[in-house]
């Protein structure tokens, strides 16, 4: 394992330290436990909506955190959720009486960690509502598993829930609306490599050369099948095909088209990939008319890509275009 | 054994410094089916109860179990921190401020961990969990206290049970957690969840005799 890092057991509050000093005009951290809050929090009057999960997705929360987004995002160790404690911390920094959305992803420790969380608010008297994003459609929905895992389209609940947050929507306005995106955003994901765990320090499965592991989680989980690799547009083909073919999105219907790299696929080969997407989509009649490309829910440096397709209407592109100011998203200022 | 709070926390230190030495061996069998974290967060949780430990030992058996209980929700986080954090929880609720621990309260205690466990998680025998490790060993732990066995051959038989049930994992195919994602192919796995369950009781047994 080679990595700049220091004691791996530090690696996630010395990175924390270096998120603070560079965006100190969005954001402040809090430590043990550790939590990333928007530097005005808490706004009053509106709800706070509050993400995390484990470290090593980066941006994804902490460089979410901001106007026009979330509130505040928790921060586990790597690949690990965050602890109720932490997640408990969050809420009260950016609470108000609007109440707060806690936004998790469907991966046990998540559900578990923040379960346990919003029972420890609700003791509080703090207004706590919870959605799980479940929009991976490599996973089979069904009682033998332990249901879709919450991945790419994480990164749009946030941006859209966060503006509605923003324009002073109720909390059961804000939960609605995250349920609607949930029941509309899939997503499916490709390693070609493994990541490697600081504090494991070796790769988290093994994948050959001429491999392709169809069917990742976010955190190098091994996928729903390993394929021979085969050239971009063959392999955008089927993406695309597993994440149409499940909604399914149908000729006219409107969306955003996120392509996503996992930390180490460089933009020349996801720049290739999503014009590839954006014609095979527009072959099916499908009209793209949003998009985000770049690393924004990453699995350290592997190798691979997501591709996640949000059925759009007025109001979630309105919203979607509303003002942002976050480390790692920021427009329309 | 003295079941005091103690000797219970003697028992502690010993499960911690078990998982210490098994670190990487739990990492490895977690790599193979998840993410390859069930090692280092169980560590870092037994290290901080270990250093609570130091700094003070609550007095009841329960109150030690409480605060394993706490220090693991807060420090490990991923699955296993509540799970294992709602198992000592439930335990100590049941032993309440005993100021010993005989066999009816370990056996109060093993069947409310088990319960806490199977409410949090959800987790069925037979799901390739934690709990085809801890349901075998609480049934051991119950038929040895009807042969009239001591705290000490209650673990025991409750470890002994456990080392079967998490080597039952092996054949089934996961239904819960993130090995459940893979279906098939995790066949031929030993559950990380199971091995550690079963390694923490082998612990206490080895304290108790």
């Amino acid at each position: 394992m080679k990595k700049i890092i220091n004691d791996p057991a530090n690696v996630v509050a010395e990175s924390l330290r270096g998120l603070a000093a560079a965006h100190a005009d969005i954001l402040r951290v809090q430590y043990e436990p550790d939590v990333v809050i928007r530097a005005d929090a808490p706004v009053a009057g509106k709800v706070a909506v509050i993400s995390g999960g484990g470290s090593g997705h980066e941006p994804l929360h902490g460089g979410f955190v901001g106007q026009g987004m979330l509130a505040a995002a928790v921060p586990g160790a790597v690949f690990t959720s965050p602890t109720p404690d932490a997640v408990q911390a969050a809420v009260t920094a950016t609470t108000g009486e609007a109440g707060a959305l806690l936004i998790v992803k469907n991966y046990t420790g998540d559900v578990l960690n923040f379960e346990t969380a919003a029972e420890l608010a609700a003791a509080e008297g703090l207004e706590v509502r919870s959605v799980v994003i479940d929009d991976d459609v490599a996973v089979k929905d069904s009682t033998y598993t332990a249901g879709r895992r919450g991945v790419g389209g994480t990164v749009l609940l946030e941006k859209i829930t966060g503006a509605a947050a923003e324009r002073g929507d109720s909390l059961d306005a804000v939960t609605a609306l995250a349920q609607k995106v949930i029941g509309q955003v899939r997503s499916i994901g490709v390693a070609l490599t493994a990541p490697t765990v600081p504090h494991a320090g070796t790769p988290s499965f093994d994948l050959d050369e001429n491999e392709i592991e169809f069917g990742i989680g976010i955190h190098g989980e091994p996928g729903r099948e390993r394929i021979p690799a085969e050239p971009a547009d063959e392999l955008v083909a089927r993406m695309v095909e597993a994440v149409v073919s499940d909604l399914p999105f149908a000729s006219g219907d409107r969306v955003l088209l996120f392509t996503n790299s996992m930390g180490g696929t460089p933009l020349v080969e996801l720049y290739l990939a999503h014009g590839i997407a954006e014609r095979l989509l527009a072959d099916r009649g499908i009209v793209v008319e949003r998009r985000l490309v770049g690393p924004y829910i990453t699995s350290l440096e592997m190798q691979g890509m997501s591709l996640t397709l949000l059925k759009l209407d007025d109001e979630l592109t309105e919203l979607w275009d509303a003002p942002v100011n976050t480390a790692a998203l920021r427009w329309a200022l | 054994m003295a079941c005091t709070a103690d000797g219970v926390a003697a028992a502690v230190r010993a499960a911690a410094a078990v998982v210490a030495e098994h670190r990487a061996e739990l990492i490895d069998l977690d790599r193979a089916i998840g993410d390859g974290d069930h090692g280092e967060n169980l560590n870092r949780g037994f290290a901080a109860v270990v250093a609570a430990l130091d700094s003070a030992v609550p007095d009841t058996p329960g109150g030690v179990l409480k605060l394993v209980a706490t220090t693991l929700i807060s420090k490990v986080g991923g699955a296993a921190g509540p799970l294992y954090g709602t198992a000592f929880l439930r335990a100590s609720a049941k032993l309440g401020p005993a100021a010993e621990l005989d066999v009816p309260a370990l056996l109060d205690a093993l069947r409310a961990g088990l319960e806490g466990v199977q409410a949090r998680g959800k987790a069925v025998a037979g799901d390739a969990t934690m709990v085809d490790a801890l349901i075998p060993a609480v049934a051991a732990a119950e038929k040895a206290a009807g042969d009239g066995g001591d705290v000490a051959a209650l673990l025991t038989a409750a470890a002994d049970a456990a080392d079967t049930g998490a080597e039952s994992t092996v054949d089934l195919v996961p239904r819960k957690g993130r090995a459940s994602y893979l279906g098939e192919r995790a066949v031929g796995h030993l559950d990380p969840g199971a091995r550690s369950s079963a390694l923490l009781l082998r612990a206490f047994a080895e304290a108790a005799r």
